[in-house]
């Protein structure tokens, strides 16, 4: 997943419009958004005073085992993945001695983890352990931005440790959901009849909500839109731990938060790793038609209309706002770099854009790059007479310049030839 | 008519100093939008091809008498700045910013809200009133003075619509792009509503993208409140699915937020979606001249 943001970049002027946020497709919609391991969440709840398990994080075998023997037995070893359905996968252990640590760890390390929902497979490169804990009960919290009402929701359950989807939708009186309110404090007095609704056990009840005014405090503090603890576990010794950590940090945010910045997130390929070096929003796609367009929602639309037009997209490239000369030079040679593309096609619709910057981007491109699959390109909106006519003078061979979407759309399915 | 700007705008642009702000904000102006100020702490008294520049955005509502704030500052300080126009005396403010921090929206919203101050945006193009006033970076030139009225969460897939219903010989009444974040001053709902009263609009075409129960949620409110006919389109039917962590968002909204959950919202609710642009604006062009 692309992180966008320019955190610790230049000092923007006054009046520049800050282009950190160009847009993933996720389903989340346009937002440019990190999600953090497990560990790193509960590093996050530790330093906000949510108890969670010690542990350590280990890359290899011999980490790990190093790891277990300081922490004792039995102790869990979890793989360190961006994907829920962990247990099921065989991504979590518990190693009662030395021997079994290294076993768990061995298997767990480098195996690969696909989602519930077929997402992956993710590689798992790093595992978390921590010491064992005994469970008497599992609850489930989580305080997440509600887009809809435009508030945090908080919400708690007492039927934690399974699938809280499966809870909300067979017995949704189990999942309480309260809003917490933006013009006053979330105090554990605002936080108690939430916990209370949810019927959790009596005794620790003001420990449970002191964890939900500390998990609010989280999400704002490091600009979380999204903190979900599965199990929220109450031990024998009535102890209340955050025994999973699911935290979503918001993108646009990271510039005030320099530690969440460094932590590097996982491109495994190669295009989307350059893209985002070059701070371009673009994501791999299984086509052969390369596409890039400024603005996500025209770009999604070209998506959809090469699709229709019985063509394979073979990736989104989202330019942005205002681009540049040089930013469509490093577009292009992040699609190019996919051999499987066969053609390309550029449908810019000129608002903030200014399409003489993106005629010229073509045409130093084209000299720079050896440009060898055809080129469609479709130019409209502000300055594109200019940009038609850099295009013109330029008279690149494999260049086809189209005036409509849809057009523009059949030729390059046209000129990419069968599915790569 | 037409809403939110107009002939009665008058218009300040925070950032007008700067590279974008002067170069939207004179265009603005070229186009026939009184822009009255602009506003740059520690610029006061300077002024940009004749437009007054002053340090905050109340003393250009007491001095130049501006009812509309366009915010063009960068994403990190966009927030106050925004704030600051919320609390200046204007009526109406637009930002265009992207990349303002979600908390940061959240409380702005509500701040918008409590004072009564129409908010649009940030991440949005902002609004034209073809023939009236243009407040923001849309294109002008591809939009006629006409009767349907946009509302869109992408820029650049309006300007391609627009652009489409002007091939068709129709023009638009407004367009306003109301941003994609997560968090926005205006919804889908509140511009719908102001359609329905306004004379000068006979058809709603609403642009939505993936995302988000935004448009779901319009279904429900055309059904309920929405006489005038809405034609609608959605993008990213072809986007790749993202890794989704934790499961609480789906549980919010009880939608997917998937293109097809939103056209399915729509047309369950009668509103004809269009497979392309091109599609949505050829239905818009048929139900108009038909209605």
């Amino acid at each position: 997943m692309p992180i966008v943001c320019t955190a610790g970049g230049p000092a923007l002027e006054v009046g520049q419009i800050q282009r950190s946020d160009r847009l993933p497709p996720a389903p989340q919609g346009r937002t440019s958004t990190m999600d953090l391991l497990e560990y790193q969440g509960k590093q996050l709840f530790a330093k906000h005073g949510v108890a969670v398990p010690s542990g350590e994080v280990a890359a290899t075998v011999d980490e790990a085992v190093a790891a277990a023997e300081r922490i004792g037995y039995p102790c869990a070893i979890k793989a360190q993945v961006l994907i829920g359905g962990r247990g099921k996968a065989g991504g979590i252990k518990i190693a009662q001695d030395a021997e079994e640590a290294r076993a768990y760890a061995g298997a767990i390390l480098g195996m690969d983890i696909v989602g519930p929902h077929g997402e992956g497979p993710f590689r798992v490169d790093q595992v978390w352990i921590e010491g064992g804990s005994d469970i008497a009960s599992e609850y489930y919290a989580s305080v997440i931005l509600d887009r809809g009402e435009k508030k945090l929701l908080a919400m708690v359950s007492a039927k934690g440790g399974m699938d809280i989807e499966a809870v909300a939708a067979e017995d949704p009186d189990a999942l309480v959901k309260r809003h917490i309110d933006p013009t006053r404090p979330f105090d554990a007095a605002a936080a108690r009849p939430i916990v209370d609704a949810a019927g959790l056990d009596e005794d620790v009840r003001d420990q449970a909500a002191e964890v939900l005014v500390k998990l609010a405090e989280v999400a704002s503090a490091e600009d979380a839109n999204l903190i979900e603890v599965n199990p929220l576990i109450v031990t024998n010794d009535r102890d209340v731990i955050a025994l999973d950590a699911k935290v979503t940090i918001d993108g646009n945010a990271l510039f005030r938060h320099q530690d969440l910045a460094e932590i590097a997130d996982t491109a495994d390929d190669p295009q989307e790793a350059m893209a985002k070096e070059k701070g371009l929003t673009y994501v791999k796609l299984d086509g052969n038609v390369g596409i890039l367009a400024n603005g996500a929602g025209l770009c999604m639309s070209t998506l959809d209309v090469v699709a229709q037009a019985g063509g394979a997209p073979a990736n989104f490239l989202d330019a942005g706002g205002g681009s540049k000369a040089e930013a469509i030079v490093d577009a292009l040679t992040v699609i190019i770099s996919d051999e499987k593309v066969t053609a390309i096609l550029f449908n810019i619709f000129g608002g903030i854009t200014r399409c003489y910057e993106i005629a010229k981007g073509i045409v130093t491109a084209s000299s720079q790059l050896n440009l060898e699959v055809p080129l469609v390109v479709r130019l409209d909106g502000t300055n594109s007479e200019e940009g038609l006519r850099i295009l013109g003078e330029a008279d690149l061979p494999n260049l086809h310049q189209e005036t409509t979407m849809l057009d523009a759309a059949r030729r390059v399915v046209e000129l990419a030839g069968g599915m790569g | 008519m037409s809403i939110i700007v107009d002939n009665e705008t008058k218009l300040v642009v925070s950032g007008l100093t700067g590279r974008e702000g002067s170069f939207h904000g004179l265009r603005n102006r070229a186009y026939g939008t009184d822009l009255v100020a602009g506003v740059t702490p520690g610029k006061g008294g300077q002024n940009v091809e004749g437009v007054p520049v002053f340090d905050s955005i109340e003393e250009s509502v007491r001095q130049a008498g501006a009812n509309t704030s366009m915010i063009f500052v960068p994403a990190r300080f966009a927030a106050p700045a925004i704030d600051e126009a919320i609390e200046s005396g204007v009526d109406t403010v637009i930002a265009i910013t992207e990349g303002i921090p979600v908390l940061d929206m959240l409380k702005t919203y509500w701040k918008a809200k409590e004072a009564g101050v129409r908010l649009i945006g940030p991440n949005c193009p902002g609004v034209l009133s073809p023939g009236k006033a243009n407040v923001g970076i849309i294109p002008a030139q591809f939009f006629d003075p006409g009767k349907i009225g946009v509302v869109s969460k992408s820029g650049t897939l309006t300007y391609q619509i627009g652009n489409e219903l002007k091939q068709a010989g129709e023009g638009n009444s407004s367009i306003v792009g109301i941003g994609g974040d997560p968090i926005i001053g205006s919804d889908f709902i509140d511009i719908l509503k102001l359609y329905e009263a306004d004379p000068d609009t006979d058809l709603i075409v609403m642009v939505g993208e993936i995302g988000g129960d935004a448009e779901e949620r319009a279904a429900e409110f055309i059904a309920a409140e929405i006489s005038k006919p809405v034609v609608a389109y959605i993008a990213g039917f072809t986007a790749p699915p993202g890794k989704q962590m934790g499961h609480a968002g789906a549980i919010i909204s009880g939608s997917s937020g998937t293109a097809q959950a939103k056209k399915d919202a729509l047309e369950a609710k009668g509103v004809r979606v269009g497979e392309s642009p091109t599609e949505t604006a050829r239905i818009a062009v048929e139900v108009l001249r038909g209605s």
